[in-house]
């Protein structure tokens, strides 16, 4: 059994406002700017406290990534807060040149992403936004777990130079991760050790592989989980080492199979050391309007899908 | 010492032969902005070519929005000191710091932020002005844009922005020179009255009728510099010929993104005195 609890379920947004909140009292480069959802990426807290430090661009996405650009020339540190959809398919060409390509020190940070934003729909379910993310050359990736966690990356982004994307939800998850446990880019936590399979997962999915950890345990079925939470640069030796000794692969992830972890887990084996891989995710399609939970659940992305996944990936 | 008024035909000669090597590049638009860069560069700009740092405290700050007139851009940074003017030699060739279009990326001085992509730079401005503000520095930003490029939806975002928040130490100046790829600006989507657009956003609004005239500009640009602290950011309309200087690529958009031929070079570079030396 995991030796995790959920310490009481939260929102990984709040991480998000909790963490730029410590960052606006503990350093003053730290600006923020927001395209009419402060509220929703909780972002209340610091354009209250640091009104001087926070930008309103209005319903502006694009010239919010722009203006960001801007205020890095001046030494300011900009985290940019939206929807992920509008994030990143909305302004994909200003991140790509005026952040990317500027190589600007910029902090992208995205909220309601994936299925789970619920009962909105698919015009706001953005499914791909880590694969285009990832694709640019010099981003920071991460996809964050749980609520403490989200507030470490936020905070860790801070001290890290070059753009960078940050992603989480809308809905209250388990928070299990330690409190006080600092943030470190690029290295993947091994959660639980296991001999049988590994199950590597990043973001709302982490918690549902622990639970599917304790199903296949009683299987008789030791699986190992590891928490992707830097998508980029991609901890290619955690992977590497897990599956050497567990000898196959689950991802889980609540985005597309293209462009997701499980394209980045396929490649890496690929090249490094083949093995059989199932993937939960989203197969090529949209989301629609539901619960969280019934979208997880209809779309094959919980502990259930995981086990199932498991299981599958066994009889390879 | 040179004069102010040997730059123009100069820069003109460098932006003939930087797109005639490559056959490649887009003469027409640099042309018509050449006094706009001799202005800005050698007279109106605060600015520290031997010294270039990413942030530009305590300097002001030039963006170019329209990024295709890059030959423009790089002739005049050679020539203020930036880097060696024999660079200009290596315009769009293979492993060359001068971009088809102007990026940070291979660590050009003079250059702080990639463009090419039309329509993003005002908002960087806005932000760069932005930073500016906080950190209680004095100096302007300025930027300049294609009158074409207007039509992107972006421009109008940040037009909003910098005049409903007073980002008032900001300059942005539009090449207006009624020309774009496909056609005249009218033929491909006219934008009726650019200034009463830009009033309508908050802005101060200059008209500078005679674009290509030295003087002018730069008493254009003195005069922004004036108004700007004053609640409203400051655009000028500066009227210009696409192609000026040279009387066959004079007013047309048929010299928007094509360079001369030998023969063409010749007889261009005969109407450009080279004043100042070339690379
Ligand atoms: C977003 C975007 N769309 C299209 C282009 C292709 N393009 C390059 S220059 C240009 C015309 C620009 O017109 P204008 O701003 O008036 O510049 P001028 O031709 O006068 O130099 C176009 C369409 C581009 N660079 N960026
Ligand atoms: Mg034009």
């Amino acid at each position: 059994m995991h030796p995790y609890t959920n310490q009481g379920s939260q929102d990984t947004r709040s991480g998000f406002g909790a963490g730029l909140l410590e960052l606006g009292r503990s350093n003053p480069h730290v600006v923020a700017l927001c395209a009419d959802l402060t509220g929703s990426l909780k972002m209340d807290a610091f354009a209250k406290e640091f009104p001087e430090r926070f930008f309103q661009t209005g319903i502006a996405e694009a010239h919010m990534m722009g203006m960001a650009a801007g205020l890095t020339i001046g030494g300011w540190i900009p985290f940019t807060g939206t929807f992920a959809n509008f994030s990143t398919g909305r302004v994909y060409d200003q991140i790509r040149q005026s952040i990317a390509y500027s190589d600007k020190n910029v902090k992208i940070c995205a909220s309601h992403a994936g299925l789970t934003l619920g009962e909105d729909g698919a015009t706001h379910q953005i499914l791909e936004d880590i694969g285009l993310m990832k694709m640019l050359p010099g981003m920071t990736v991460i996809v964050p777990a749980d609520y403490n966690q989200t507030k470490a990356a936020t905070i860790a982004l801070a001290a890290h130079h070059g753009p960078a994307y940050l992603r989480f939800g809308r809905p209250k998850v388990a928070n299990f991760t330690p409190a006080d446990k600092p943030f470190v880019i690029g290295k993947a936590d091994v959660l639980v050790e296991g001999t049988d399979l590994t199950i590597a997962a990043t973001g709302h999915l982490v918690w549902e592989a622990l639970e599917a950890s304790n199903t296949l345990a009683a299987q008789g079925i030791s699986a190992e989980v590891i928490n992707f939470a830097t998508i980029k640069p991609f901890d290619t030796e955690a992977l590497l080492k897990s599956v050497t000794k567990t000898g196959r692969v689950v991802t889980a992830e609540e985005h597309q199979r293209h462009g997701g972890l499980g394209d980045l887990v396929a490649q890496t084996l690929g090249m490094h050391r083949p093995a059989p891989i199932e993937m939960v995710a989203v197969n090529d399609s949209f989301g629609e309007s539901g619960t969280p939970a019934q979208l997880m659940d209809k779309y094959g992305l919980n502990a259930a899908a995981i086990v199932e996944a498991a299981l599958r990936v066994r009889n390879r | 010492m040179a004069s102010i008024y040997d730059y123009p035909s100069q820069i003109r000669r460098d932006i003939l032969r930087m797109v005639h090597k490559p056959q490649s590049g887009h003469p027409g638009g640099s042309m018509g902005c050449t006094e706009f860069f001799t202005a800005l560069y050698f007279d109106v700009l605060r600015h520290n070519p031997s010294a270039f740092t990413m942030d530009g405290r305590g300097e002001d700050l030039f963006f170019l929005s329209n990024g295709h007139i890059s030959p423009v851009l790089y002739s005049t940074l050679a020539r203020s000191g930036y880097f060696p003017v024999s660079e200009l030699s290596t315009f769009r060739l293979i492993n060359t710091r001068l971009q088809g279009h102007p990026t940070t990326h291979d660590g050009l001085p003079g250059v702080r932020i990639a463009s090419g992509s039309l329509g993003q730079g005002l908002s960087v401005a806005v932000g760069a002005a932005q930073a500016k503000k906080l950190n209680g520095d004095k100096h302007l930003v300025y930027t300049l844009h294609g009158d074409g490029e207007l039509q992107e939806g972006q421009i109008w975002e940040a037009a909003m922005y910098a005049g409903a928040k007073k980002v008032d130490n900001l300059i942005a100046t539009v090449d207006a020179n009624g020309q774009q790829i496909d056609g005249s600006t009218d033929e491909v989507l006219p934008m009726g009255d650019l200034g009463a657009k830009f009033a309508a956003f908050g802005w101060d609004v200059m008209h500078l009728e005679h674009g290509n005239d030295l003087d002018a500009v730069r008493a254009a640009l003195r005069e922004a510099g004036t108004r700007t602290g004053q609640g409203k950011p400051v655009v000028i309309i500066m009227k210009t010929a696409m192609g000026h200087g040279v009387d066959f690529m004079a007013g047309t958009h048929k010299w928007h993104g094509v360079a001369p031929n030998d023969d063409e070079l010749a007889r261009a570079l005969a109407q450009c005195p080279e004043t100042l030396g070339d690379y």
